[in-house]
């Protein structure tokens, strides 16, 4: 059976007075039902836009193209505008970073619950509401049955991030897509939002796309992780192989900037990399790390590095896109261990 | 591993703040229209003494309401004619755009700093400070410009400096509250904490923290009040109340014409395109100058 | 451990900040006890890290320290001195902050140059032909190269923003830096640059630092003791090994028990905190911390625990009282 979402090669362009700006240059993966998906990266590597290419929601300007994007069979690139809707925020939902905006201050947190359900299945209010009060409870909101009357404005950030991830199960989607769906909430809060996606997740075995630039969150909520730079996936593969045994030096590199306690130890420097992130703007040459890596050699500025595959079991998904050799890249990353 | 240079990251990304304004502003047809027709104007008020083929007050009663030159019976001794009086009406319009280029600037600098001590004050201070001006402000927008300032050239007779003095005390609402919202905006900034740990002075707080980051409204206002009072400078001398006769106003002429209006509409027509195109003009560049600043304050 | 007969470089005692909220327009104003009562001391060299959630009165703490905001009572003490007889300049030599956001730290209109000689020219510091040579030492110290010199904000990246902010504070040479959150707007691999650049900058100039974090992995890297702070009150502080090792509150268990450390396989641990953050100008009688506590007792939820040393740690809570525990 094939993947419920089917990614290849797929490009996001956005045209600007200098050039065409690449922000997504050629990804593919893949995510089953049951499975996560982690995209990690920093500002600007294009893991939101990606996310936003597969609802359909771009800004006007940016144009999407892909070989291949298929939701559960159906061909996203070639599906009508109303039938896209259909499919968003019933069968695909969205959680989005900033649960402030991302809620409408003027309806009551009943109505925008009840109003997905509404507009996609045909339900009277009384199951809408029904389902609504069964969510809140489900995320962990006590006195659901009265929150539905209240504002967003009521509610603390981290309610409303309960809510808005209520708001995506209204449906029953089939994948969920979070964009940084913690960054903006306390640690303590960030950890019960996690845990209760996970649980939700397994318990209605969907497929979840998780952005994010934490990796924190990365190792103890992904399946399989992807890992961005530049607008390409740079390293793929399980968690536990590209956390225990990082390729690519880019993975390596953002591995030892984060302090770890226990690990890391106090006043000692902890790894960097060097550099800025290359302008995406018009055509790059070479590989997009190489005026940032410690391993380049002559022929990283002038050939185009495909993603690598490897690993013993060829549909794990493990890649990266270097040059070294296999051998090499271990051998580096033991060096950083 | 072959050890290879690589060119050093740039760390000066992108121009400076004016080179992006400059290729903004030049990208902008509105500043670039509003700027051209602006500058003729001003051009013909402050060469106007070099320009002006006549004394625009020398009257001649036996050359009176001699037509303009494309029309019948004009000649280019008077390019645009003569009024009542005899008087040449190019070098009238020549002076009355410094008399309108007056009254527009010195209004919107007094009232701009009036509105603008005002604003800063009230968004930067808030509490009672706050609470103070916008009562002013309130007080101010109840009261209509017209009649007041009717009013009071009537108690004290009319003449330019009046003028200017009534509306720059009357314009600055518009400032006040421009300035007040751009300044409680830019005050919870860090930058502004940062300064303020540094140990200066309120006042060095305003003047370099502040009063930098606020001009881009500020500008905006003052474009769009410059064009306000020169419109009403223009309605107070039509009604009679403005700047006096002999002196060659732009509303005056107008108002000198009316008589005129069915026979020889041009008296009126010739100094209406002007005051038209000098509003016009002011209005493009506000309203450019608006749009070439925005997307700095929004990125 | 530092000597006792130095006065610490930074003290707080027994600080307090209410703010008057008023909650709708024609309701009375109610107080709100941002900082509610802290005593703190910061040995010279030392880093202490400040920890807790959003609205727990970190922010309105540090700009105490940095005489931007009186405080209601209490005293702040730099060298053993009561900073409430400085003037703001005073403060200023011997405390600076550096801000969590580094877009809107600096002045868009000034360039880096004027922006790091400001502080020189406030304090009127040497002869002004000096000033150029003084910010290009800061400038390379702090990693920035000299042709910065002349650009403005919007030209630099994130990491080198926060570099220039760091100059600016450093310039006058002060003894204590407030760091407010330096690298949480940063991403991953900058926020290490700059982490780094703080050790070595401390350890040139002989810094103390007030680290204010809520990234713990962060704080356990960087600080030397650990205050861990919830609604206007230190519940618990201790040097750093200590509380990361052995944490004595309920609060501090839970939010250690959050980090998540980039360790796959362990999950994600769920910290029994409850979803709601009290409302602070309503906070529960008794234990602050009761309504969220998973072992709060009967006794919480009355009276306030004061404050014990339990094995080199100072913290405030019922469970470590023996005379309360005696008597439940």
């Amino acid at each position: 059976m094939a993947a419920l979402l089917e990614v290849e090669n797929l490009r996001v362009d956005i045209p600007l007075g200098a050039g065409d700006l690449h922000a997504v240059r050629g990804i593919s993966f893949q995510v089953d039902r049951g499975e996560t998906l982690c995209i990690v990266g920093e500002s600007g590597c294009g893991k939101s836009l990606t996310s936003l290419s597969l609802m359909d929601l771009l800004p006007p300007k940016a144009r999407r193209s892909a070989d291949r994007l298929a939701f559960d069979g159906i061909d996203l690139a070639k599906v009508a505008p109303s039938a896209m809707s259909d499919i968003r925020g019933n069968r695909m939902a969205m959680i989005f970073q900033e649960p402030m905006t991302s809620l409408n201050p003027a309806y009551t947190i009943g109505n925008q619950l009840e109003e997905a359900l509404l507009r996609h299945r045909n339900v009277s209010g009384r199951e809408a509401r029904e389902r609504a009060v069964h969510l809140l409870e489900k995320v962990g909101i006590t006195g659901a049955a009265s929150r539905l009357g209240q504002y967003p404005h009521q509610l603390s950030g981290g309610l409303r991030q309960r809510v808005m991830i209520a708001m995506a199960l209204m449906c029953g989607p089939e994948l969920i897509l979070a964009d940084e769906p913690t960054t903006a909430l306390d640690v303590t809060i960030q950890a019960q939002i996690l845990h209760l996606m996970i649980e939700l997740q397994k318990e209605f075995g969907m497929g979840m796309i998780l952005i994010t630039h934490d990796l924190g969150i990365v190792a103890r909520v992904a399946d399989k992780v992807a890992v961005m730079y530049a607008g390409q996936i740079v390293e793929s593969g399980t968690v536990n192989e590209v956390f225990e045994n990082p390729m690519h030096p880019y993975t390596q590199g953002l591995l030892r900037c984060i302090p770890v306690p226990g690990k890391t130890r106090r006043g000692e420097p902890l790894g960097s990399i060097p550099g800025i992130v290359p302008s995406l703007i018009g055509e790059m040459k070479g590989c997009a790390f190489a005026n940032r890596c410690p391993y380049t050699f002559e022929a990283c500025l002038t050939t185009d590095v495909p993603l690598f595959e490897t690993g013993s079991n060829p549909n794990a998904g493990r890649g990266y896109r270097c040059l070294l050799s296999e051998q090499q890249c271990i051998e580096n990353a033991k060096e950083v261990a | 591993m072959a050890a290879i240079t690589i060119p050093a990251a740039e760390d000066i990304v992108g121009p400076t703040p004016g080179q992006r304004l400059r290729k903004r502003i030049i990208g902008h047809r509105g500043v670039m229209i509003g700027a051209v027709i602006l500058a003729i104007i001003v051009l013909m008020a402050l060469l106007a003494p070099l320009l002006a083929p006549h004394d625009p007050y020398t009257q001649n009663l036996g050359n009176r309401i001699v037509p303009p030159v494309w029309t019948d019976g004009g000649s280019w001794v008077h390019p645009l004619g003569t009024d009542g009086l005899g008087r040449d009406y190019l070098s009238r319009l020549m002076y009355g755009a410094q008399i309108s280029l007056f009254i527009g600037f010195a209004t919107a600098l007094i009232s701009g700093v009036i509105g603008t001590v005002m604003g800063v004050a009230a968004g930067y201070f808030g509490g009672r400070v706050d609470l103070v001006v916008t009562f002013l402000i309130t007080c101010r927008l109840s009261m209509p410009v017209i009649l007041v300032s009717l009013a009071v050239v009537a108690l004290v007779g009319s003449s330019l400096t009046v003028v200017v003095m009534v509306l720059g005390v009357l314009l600055w609402d518009r400032y006040a509250v421009v300035m007040r919202s751009a300044t409680m905006q830019v005050r919870s900034l860090d930058y502004v904490a940062a300064a303020s740990a540094a140990g200066c002075s309120t006042w060095r707080i305003l003047v370099s923290e502040i009063l930098p980051n606020v001009m881009n409204p500020l500008i905006v206002v003052a474009t769009l009040e410059v064009a306000h009072a020169v419109l009403l400078e223009a309605a107070l001398s039509f009604l009679g109340l403005g700047v006096q006769p002999p002196l060659p106003s732009w509303g005056l002429m107008i108002s000198e014409g009316k008589d005129y209006l069915l026979f020889e509409a041009w008296l009126i027509t010739i100094p209406g395109i002007c005051l038209f195109a000098l509003l016009l003009a002011i209005n493009l560049l506000g309203d450019g100058v608006r749009d070439v600043t925005a997307p700095e304050n929004r990125s | 451990m530092a000597d006792t007969t130095i006065p610490p470089v930074l003290e707080t005692r027994d600080l307090h900040c209410t703010f008057q909220v008023r909650q709708g327009m024609f309701k009375p104003k109610k107080p709100l006890h941002a900082v509610n009562g802290i005593s703190l001391k910061v040995h010279k060299g030392e880093v202490l890290g400040l920890v807790g959630e959003s609205g727990c009165g970190k922010s309105t703490f540090a700009r105490i320290l940095l005489g931007l905001q009186k405080p209601t009572q209490g005293d702040v003490l730099i060298d053993g001195q009561a900073t409430s007889a400085f003037t703001r300049k005073q403060i200023a030599r011997r405390i600076q902050p550096i801000f969590q956001d580094p877009y809107s730290s600096l002045n868009p209109r000034k360039t880096i140059g004027t922006i790091i000689t400001l502080p020189l020219s406030v304090h009127g510091v040497g002869d002004p032909a000096s000033w150029r040579g003084t910010v290009e030492r800061m400038m390379d110290l702090c990693g920035l190269p000299k042709r910065v010199y002349d650009s403005y904000p919007n030209q630099l990246s994130g990491g080198q923003r926060q570099r220039v902010a760091i100059a600016r504070a450093l310039v006058m040479q002060p003894e204590v830096v407030i760091c407010d959150e330096p690298t949480s707007a940063l991403d991953v691999s900058v926020q290490s640059q700059i982490l780094n650049l703080l050790q070595d900058l401390r350890a040139e100039l002989g810094l103390t630092y007030v680290l204010i974090s809520h990234n713990l992995a962060v704080v356990e890297h960087m600080a030397t003791s650990v205050a861990v702070m919830y609604l206007g009150r230190i519940v618990e502080q201790a040097d750093t090994d200590t509380l990361y090792h052995a944490p004595k509150h309920p609060y501090t268990e839970a939010l250690l028990a959050s980090v998540l450390t980039p360790e796959p396989g362990k999950g994600v641990p769920d910290a029994q905190l409850g979803a709601t953050f009290p409302n602070p100008i309503n906070p529960p009688p008794g234990c602050t911390f009761h309504t969220r506590c998973p072992k709060a007792m009967d006794v919480c939820r009355k009276v306030a625990p004061r404050p014990l040393i339990v094995d080199g740690a100072e913290v405030e809570c019922h469970l470590h009282d023996d005379s309360i525990r005696s008597a439940a």
